[in-house]
């Protein structure tokens, strides 16, 4: 599985993740969320950060379906889903218990869980139907 | 009493428009070369460009290289002693962007003659575009192709546009490149039913929506105008660059198509250059991929955000059918993918009239489009 980018200032996404929450590092000036998880805030460059319980919801902004390989644990078609995240930010993932026939831009999207796997655990998205 | 200050009014020209020169542009073969290297291959073009210039490497005293691992060694090699040399990073809006490092050396005096190097062996290294580790790879989300499919297919959902309309992108230029020999892909022409069949990549996006991969290497040089007036070949003059960059996309496909930054190039460019759109007869684009086409004729103002497939349909990129001409040497797409160079290496060709089959009638005027998170636009004239 190729590793996701675990630094310093994304290691408190990847531990709630492990315990099947779902995170985002927000701006204490703007109030604004933001992602990738950052030593300071992007609205404002000042190190006023705190990390907030994300509802985990937003709408599908677009997707794609790979056809090539370009990692061996992801054998095509898989789908990758971007989604405009309720509080601000986009999130890309893949789709979980559904066929990429059944995407339709705009449509309500949610975070689930993938199991354990070398130590990470990967959100997820779903359709909320 | 202090004088009243002295500020430019909104009518002061551009300092820099018209104050320096292409003298010289030198090309490699482009193909598939695993018995050379970026060191090999760019000597070969910039021997090239001092010939076509009338040069010898003894006039060269700036050098810029790029995707060739190392300036140093390259003087080196080349025999070059600068006052002014880098190397700068590699991706493809580097072109532009080493363009305006040259044209200020130039008029700041850093350097009289400046030559930039481009090499690239990614066809014999086998350089893969995707994989590796980035923000989002633990999802399977990798290359450039991808984050140009995202945005496709958002653009299709929001404007009503379709894959069919990037058909007419890849026919041009494949179109173009079969009227240059030099072209990787000359001789071999695709119909747009070929590109609606051929094998998907990432979905939107099929296989002939992709640029090539293949090596070579480009060389230009560039002085003042007013040394270009003294040396062989009829000076093209760069009369406009204007970039505006943007990095607030969190790690995310641009969510604008880059219309925001375009736009900013777009209120600049003109102005500077003195003279707009009516007076340019064809066009140099950045096609990675054939949205970026899109983005850019968009982004640019050659028609409204969402119209872009409307716009290219009947072959209005196509020489000898449409108003704009574009890449006309055949672009990444069907050319070779020489990230910038070769297109702007293009537009000066034309400027000088040696295009041949490929030739804009009366071409006075050319503009590039870079649409990236570095937006740029250049606008080359007739010396």
């Amino acid at each position: 599985m190729p590793a996701p980018v675990i630094d310093v200032w994304s290691r408190p996404f990847w531990q709630a993740a492990r315990e099947r929450r779902f995170i985002l590092p927000r701006c204490r000036d703007s109030g604004r969320c933001f992602f990738p998880p950052a030593p300071v805030s992007p609205f404002t460059g000042r190190p006023h950060v705190e990390w907030v319980e994300a509802a985990g919801e937003g709408s599908l902004w677009s997707f794609v379906v790979f056809h090539q390989t370009y990692f061996d644990d992801f054998p095509p078609p898989y789908a990758v889903v971007m989604v405009e995240l309720d509080e601000g930010p986009m999130f890309l993932a893949n789709l979980r218990g559904a066929d990429p026939s059944e995407l339709s831009i705009g449509q309500r999207m949610r975070i689930v869980f993938d199991e354990e796997r070398n130590g990470i655990v990967l959100p997820q998205f779903e359709i909320v139907r | 009493m202090l004088p009243p200050m002295r500020t430019p009014g909104i009518s002061t020209p551009w300092p820099l428009r018209d104050k320096v020169a292409f003298v010289g542009i030198g090309t490699s073969a482009f193909g598939s070369f695993p018995d050379n290297d970026t060191y090999g291959l760019g000597a070969e073009a910039l021997n090239r460009a001092l010939d076509d210039a009338g040069l010898s490497v003894r006039d060269i005293d700036g050098l810029i290289v790029n995707r060739i691992p190392s300036y140093e060694r390259f003087a080196e090699m080349m025999g070059i002693s600068p006052q002014f040399c880098l190397l700068t990073e590699s991706p493809g809006r580097f072109s532009g962007v080493s363009l305006a490092l040259a044209m200020q050396a130039v008029v700041t005096g850093a350097a009289e003659v400046v030559a930039l190097v481009y090499g690239n062996n990614g066809r014999s290294v086998r350089v893969r575009y995707g994989g590796g580790d980035s923000q989002w790879s633990a999802w399977g989300m990798t290359s450039p192709g991808a984050i140009h499919a995202m945005m496709w297919r958002r653009h299709m959902h929001l404007y009503g546009t379709t894959h069919a309309d990037l058909g007419w992108v890849a026919e041009a230029f494949r179109d173009h490149a079969c009227r240059n020999p030099d072209a990787v892909m000359y001789g071999r022409p695709i119909t747009r039913e070929d590109h609606a069949t051929a094998r998907p990549i990432c979905e939107p996006l099929r296989l002939l929506d992709y640029c090539l991969i293949n090596d070579g290497a480009v060389a230009w040089i560039v002085t003042s105008a007013e040394r270009a007036r003294d040396l062989r070949r009829p000076p093209v003059l760069i009369s406009a660059y204007a970039r505006q960059d943007c990095f607030r996309y969190g790690s995310a496909p641009p969510t604008d198509f880059w219309q925001e930054s375009l736009g900013a190039v777009r209120r600049l460019i003109y102005t500077r250059a003195g003279f707009g759109p009516e007076d340019i007869q064809g066009l140099g684009i950045y096609d990675n991929f054939t949205p970026t086409v899109m983005f850019s004729l968009e982004g640019m103002g050659f028609c409204a955000p969402g119209e872009s497939g409307d716009f290219v349909k009947g072959g209005t990129l196509r020489l000898g059918q449409g108003r704009w001409p574009t890449n006309t040497s055949g672009g990444h797409l069907s050319n070779s993918y020489m990230q910038g160079w070769e297109i702007i290496a293009e537009c000066v060709r034309q400027l000088r009239g040696e295009c041949g089959a490929r030739q804009i009638p009366n071409c006075q005027a050319m503009q590039y489009i870079c649409a990236t998170n570095i937006a740029q636009s250049i606008i080359l004239r007739r010396g």
